[in-house]
């Protein structure tokens, strides 16, 4: 649309040429909005820390310092929530795809039997469910408690279902399957064969939504896992940002011996600092990979939406 | 008689068996490959719609799940007479209304960004905006936290250089549902205009050539062919929102939540999580998830039948 616009001769009306502006400084606003935040928290996390606390870092880094990086990187649950994030990730990635792409593939054959009451199974799931104590008592019992595999292993996301679902349905033509038939090929065969090599988009997609899932959350760790170094990074980083502040207000209560007191509060300082940092480090590998794998998200979305 | 009517039904019989037979060679690989999902669905949410009679029931640890002595509804009776009801289902109503109110920003923020003339500048806007959908919501109230600050936060900092006093928002009830409906714009805005956008670009060129040759401004054409364009998947989403108004984000609200603006920040299924999992109490907790559960389901339902009938649009 824009682009038959720009290239008609019709000159702009003055009404026109104001409501480009107006609306380019308004995006531009919103914009800038979005991305401060983000901005501030990283070169707050790279400034001098008595620059930080003294409110001095506006727009750009202040004393250029790693002093935060080296002491967030020596908290001692740092390295194992990665190591533990990558492996929850990884494990729930292939959980996902491992549940969801062969039945996907099932629910997209129109001459699976009872596919309506199949799906009923399924759907029900997203609007009922037991609750979070029967699903604590359900882990318990199976003894997955303060185990590993406890955020592995879990319920399928029907959601993304319907999306693979979708694409099996509508990107790969039947005439493939019907002449792999003819030539004696078996459902197994047409899956793995012919249905998994095409969907290689959607895969990237499903394992991508699995994967941010997971790196994100933090509550069924914080709930079901009860030794710390099996936490992931996003419940490492929930109680570092908790317990700095608890530093903080011990450092005010002014208990302490004066020389005692100032030690408390640098490390406050250094602690107020650090989460900056800790947040960078925690948000790192997504903000990353984000520019690349943008494009992935928003085919999911879409071939979501067409059908949700 | 008999005779015919016996090969009749040897007939039909043999017709179904044959029915079968095909069903099954057709489908029974395709079974097999269901059968990960099904074993996991059943598991995982299944067993645990099982374990929902601990609600009308005094759970015991010693006595298991179906040991138990049954109580009725005295759990939801505990509950609905406590006042903390009425506090609660205030607070939920407050939140989601308040973010069901922001819902046209982004259908706003879409028609905008839609109007942008330079392409280029168009994909920088939707990558910034993109961006913050894909934070924690750990992150995303580690920040909130840090900027809101009393002593040293930004916006305190920036309260205060401009002469005003710092005021301590992380404590008190009316800024914590601020800071939550708004967080939830700042980190949504971009990615919920994805869909509006991808609409947007199937608008008919005709029309907007038409209403051009017409002397139509721009801001006429937006109103006039991209807004109604877009109105009826806004109106989708909107159901879908709306059917959601008693779930709200527990695990965000919990990150944000301290004993100071409890009386703003207290809903149904943070209650479930301290009453259950960090008291003890889990029928209570259960009765209380199951009613969250039900009313959530009315409301969609509600929704949905009000829609249908005003708009033609519906989920089903």
């Amino acid at each position: 649309m824009v682009k038959a616009r720009k290239n008609n001769l019709i000159r702009r009306s003055k009404g026109d040429v104001v409501f480009d502006v107006v609306n380019f400084v308004l995006i531009t606003i919103m914009t800038l909005l979005i991305i401060y935040p983000i901005y501030y928290t990283i070169i707050v996390s790279f400034s001098d820390i008595d620059a930080v606390a003294t409110g001095k870092v506006t727009y750009r880094p202040v004393n250029f310092s790693l002093e935060a990086y080296s002491y967030a990187l020596r908290q001692p649950r740092i390295g194992s929530g990665y190591l533990n994030s990558f492996i929850y990730t990884a494990g729930s990635i292939l959980w996902g795809l491992f549940i969801t792409l062969p039945l996907a593939y099932a629910m997209s054959k129109k001459y699976l039997f009872a596919k309506g009451v199949i799906s009923w199974f399924f759907i029900i799931t997203m609007y009922f469910s037991g609750g979070m104590i029967p699903c604590y008592l359900l882990r318990r019992d199976l003894h997955l408690l303060n185990n590993r595999l406890v955020l592995i292993l879990g319920a399928l996301s029907t959601y993304n279902m319907v999306i693979a679902r979708t694409y099996f349905q509508n990107s790969i033509p039947d005439e493939l399957y019907e002449s792999a038939k003819c030539d004696g090929a078996s459902e197994f065969r047409c899956f793995f064969t012919i249905a998994l090599p095409l969907a290689a988009p959607i895969i990237a997609v499903l394992a991508l939504y699995f994967g941010v899932a997971q790196w994100n959350s933090y509550f069924h760790a914080m709930i079901y896992l009860s030794s710390a170094d099996k936490f992931p990074l996003q419940l490492v980083l929930h109680t570092l940002l908790n317990a700095s502040m608890q530093a903080l207000t011990s450092a005010e209560s002014g208990s302490l011996t004066s020389g005692e007191a100032l030690d408390l509060m640098r490390q406050a300082k250094i602690a107020e600092t650090m989460k900056y940092s800790m947040i960078f480090i925690s948000s790192a590998p997504l903000l990353i990979a984000y520019p690349f794998v943008q494009k992935f998200f928003i085919k999911g979305m879409m071939i979501g939406a067409l059908k949700g | 008689m008999n005779g015919t009517r016996t090969a009749v039904n040897t007939g039909t019989r043999k017709r179904i068996a044959r029915r079968i037979k095909r069903i099954l060679m057709d489908n029974w690989q395709l079974w097999i490959l269901m059968i990960p999902a099904v074993v996991a669905t059943f598991i995982f949410n299944y067993v645990p719609m099982y374990g929902i009679q601990i609600a009308f029931k005094n759970y015991k640890i010693k006595k298991g799940i179906m040991g138990s002595a049954w109580v009725g509804l005295k759990y939801f009776r505990l509950f609905l007479g406590t006042p903390s009801f009425g506090v609660m289902l205030r607070n939920t109503l407050a939140l989601s209304v308040f973010q069901l109110a922001l819902f046209p920003v982004n259908v706003i923020a879409a028609l905008m960004i839609n109007e942008l003339r330079s392409e280029k500048y168009k994909k920088v806007v939707q990558m910034i905006s993109y961006a913050p959908h894909f934070m924690s919501v750990v992150v995303i109230c580690g920040m909130i936290r840090l900027f809101f600050a009393k002593d040293n936060g930004i916006v305190n900092n920036l309260i205060a250089m401009l002469g005003g006093r710092r005021v301590d928002y992380l404590s008190s009830g009316t800024a914590f549902r601020y800071l939550y409906v708004l967080s939830g714009v700042w980190q949504d805005l971009g990615w919920g205009t994805i869909i509006y956008l991808a609409t947007l670009a199937n608008v008919p060129q005709d029309q907007v050539e038409a209403a051009i040759i017409d002397g139509a401004s721009r801001l006429q054409i937006v109103r006039h062919i991209n807004v109604p364009h877009i109105l009826p998947t806004a109106i989708t989403l909107f159901i879908m929102a709306a059917g959601k108004v008693l779930s709200v984000g527990y695990e965000k609200i919990l990150l944000l939540q301290n004993n100071l603006n409890l009386g703003a920040s207290q809903v149904f299924s943070t209650y479930v999580y301290q009453v259950g999992l960090q008291g003890g109490e889990y029928s209570l907790s259960t009765a209380v998830d199951l009613f969250n559960c039900v009313v959530n389901i009315i409301v969609l339902t509600g929704v949905n039948f009000i829609t249908k009938r005003a708009s033609g649009v519906s989920l089903w």
